[in-house]
């Protein structure tokens, strides 16, 4: 799968009270309605930057710490972020970025710009950077993450095998 | 053993769920033996569930759905959620705790629902409190949530282990919690990021169940997956009566291979603040004492237990809390409240000024209970003050032990608790 978009940039330990606070996490479980409020306590234009032409998120270590909350990726995905290219990922934002099928991805993000535009190869585990003309590389899923993600979350893979097939 | 070296607690359960020889860094599908949700996640796990098309729960008697993170409901939008659980209970036969039961992290265990060597998933991240009872529990998403009720089991990485040995006695006035900050402080916010945490030492066994709990409970503050001990005696009398299930303890193999080990003298602790906005922003107290405040807080699945209530109740006989303070106390359980009634620690409570809210989360998540106002600071015993954590992003949120919070709410500034302790006791 190949996915292109700008780079939205952001710093280190993004915590999921600010991806999405948790007050908002109670007054619905419409997501759409909720993305508006995707990253407000760090960008409060986030959505409106991103949604119109889709965007990946670039962040420093440790994205996604906090909460278990899995309206983090979920407004993520509703505000049209394609990926998360990070230094590191809090684990349990790691499982539900796979398992709602948002792509994440581990690379050197000291690499990229704010505004760069991207493409991400996910099965070659390359991020070429078409702004610098450089490229990146990542190590690719484990095949358990790999088959989840490319049935589009742990959702369609229970539809499509009945249960787990891993 | 087949591969001749020991293994750790994680290791051995994870072997023990997926019938496999698991060592760090496999990839396992696993059984679980118990599945939760609270009132935030679960209405997403049971829309999950309806995506995947099943219409039933695994087990039964291995589910449960916990109203506590808002509860009794403040809004209509929450109440909407509640009875979606209600009904999901109704329809699938899971266990519903309802408005007023508790704390998902204090009813699991002490309902009996978990016993040692157990593995189970519970959709909140503090689910990794229950490793203070020697089960490998651990916070997942809704949608791993739904599939694990749907499956009975669930795809895990099995984890690298943390080991820390915690030597020395405490000082008095210093607690557990003081501990878990000192730790935060010490490896940071994704210290122990992807792995398990074990602990162990003669710190902890001298600890109480309820004291355990809460350096469990904050083990994902670090970043954890889970923050395992052994169960003891302490740990088995404390499981008697409980629940149906016979424990089956899980020791880590002397020759175990852990990642990282420290080893920590915590004779010479003092009482630990996390500032805002981060947990692992950590002070030894001297460093924050006189800030002023304006709330504080007792209560939550760090330190909502009886003994929290205790040692609150135990500082604040005979005293008040400052007038311009506001004071909450959540028993983190209907059964701490009763216990708490029953040893007094309420009375004495409220007679100093607090405001007793429903068991449950309380002021910890913003959503009800105790909004902080702009500007204002909080000494809490809750395990994150990131900003907006309480409700308030203008609002600057501390953390640290009851013992802590009791002495702040009567000067209404931040104070070291040890006066209060001379001679070793209250
Ligand atoms: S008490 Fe606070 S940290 Fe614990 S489950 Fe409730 S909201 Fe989460």
């Amino acid at each position: 799968m190949k996915l292109s978009a700008r780079a939205f940039k952001y710093g280190d330990d993004i915590n999921t009270d600010y991806i999405i606070s948790g007050k908002y996490k109670f007054k619905s479980t419409d997501m759409e309605a909720m993305a508006v409020h995707a990253m407000e306590e760090l960008d409060a234009d986030y959505y409106a930057k991103v949604k119109p032409e889709g965007g990946f998120l670039v962040a420093g270590t440790n994205f996604g710490m906090g909460s278990s909350r899995e309206q983090a990726p979920l407004v993520l995905i509703h505000s049209n972020t394609k990926a998360i290219l990070a230094k590191s990922f809090a684990r349990i934002f790691f499982r539900n970025a796979i398992n709602t099928g948002l792509p994440v991805v581990e690379c050197d993000t000291d690499l990229i710009d704010d505004g760069d535009a991207l493409e991400v190869d996910l099965e070659a585990g390359v991020v070429r950077n078409l702004t610098k003309g450089t490229e990146i590389p990542f190590p690719p899923l484990p095949p358990v993450m790999a088959t989840l993600l490319a049935d589009g979350g742990l959702v369609e893979h229970f539809k499509k095998h009945g249960g787990f097939a891993l | 053993m087949t591969d001749g070296r020991g293994k750790t607690t994680a290791e051995k359960i994870f072997s023990a769920h997926s019938g496999t020889d698991a060592v760090a860094g496999d990839i396992v599908v696993a059984d679980v033996d118990f599945v939760m949700g609270q009132d935030g996640t679960s209405p997403l796990a049971i829309r999950a569930l309806e995506r995947m098309g099943v219409d039933k729960v695994f087990d039964p008697a291995k589910v449960a759905v916990v109203m506590d993170h808002s509860s009794p409901s403040p809004i209509e939008g929450v109440s909407a959620l509640h009875t979606i659980m209600r009904d999901f209970g109704k329809r699938t036969g899971a266990k519903v705790y309802d408005v007023g039961c508790g704390v998902c992290h204090q009813l699991i265990p002490e309902q009996g629902h978990v016993v040692p060597g157990d593995l189970m998933v519970g959709c909140d991240s503090h689910t990794c409190t229950y490793g203070a009872v020697n089960v490998f529990s651990t916070g997942v998403g809704s949608t791993d949530g739904a599939a694990a009720m749907a499956a009975g089991k669930l795809w895990f990485k099995v984890p690298e282990t943390m080991r820390f040995t915690l030597n020395g006695e405490l000082p008095a006035g210093v607690f557990s919690k003081d501990i878990i900050l000192h730790i935060a402080g010490m490896i940071g916010a994704d210290g122990a990021t992807y792995m398990a945490m074990e602990f162990d030492g003669p710190v902890i066994d001298a600890l109480s169940v309820d004291a355990r709990m809460t350096i469990s409970n904050m083990a994902i503050e670090v970043g954890a997956k889970a923050g395992l001990m052994r169960a003891d005696a302490k740990t088995l009398a404390w499981y008697e009566g409980r629940g149906s299930r016979t424990p089956a303890p899980v020791d880590p193999d002397a020759d175990a291979t852990y990642a990282v080990a420290h080893t920590l003298d915590l004779s010479a602790l003092s009482p630990q603040v996390a500032k805002p906005h981060a947990v692992d922003n950590v002070s030894p107290i001297a460093e924050v004492e006189g800030t002023p405040i304006q709330q504080g807080f007792v209560g939550t699945c760090t330190n909502g237990r009886l003994e929290d209530l205790g040692i609150a109740a135990g500082i604040l006989a005979g005293r008040k809390v400052h007038p311009d303070v506001r004071f909450i106390v959540a028993p983190a359980s209907k059964q701490i409240l009763l216990d708490a009634m029953a040893a007094g620690y309420i009375q004495t409570l409220v007679e100093a000024g607090a405001a007793v809210v429903t068991p449950g989360c309380g002021p910890c998540v913003g959503t009800h209970n105790g909004v902080p106002s702009d500007g204002e600071n909080v000494i809490s015993t809750a395990n994150r003050n990131f900003k907006g954590r309480m409700g308030n992003s203008n609002a600057f949120v501390y953390l640290g032990s009851p013992a802590t919070v009791a002495a702040s709410v009567i000067e209404g500034r931040i104070t070291d608790p040890r006066k209060y302790f001379t001679g070793g006791a209250l």
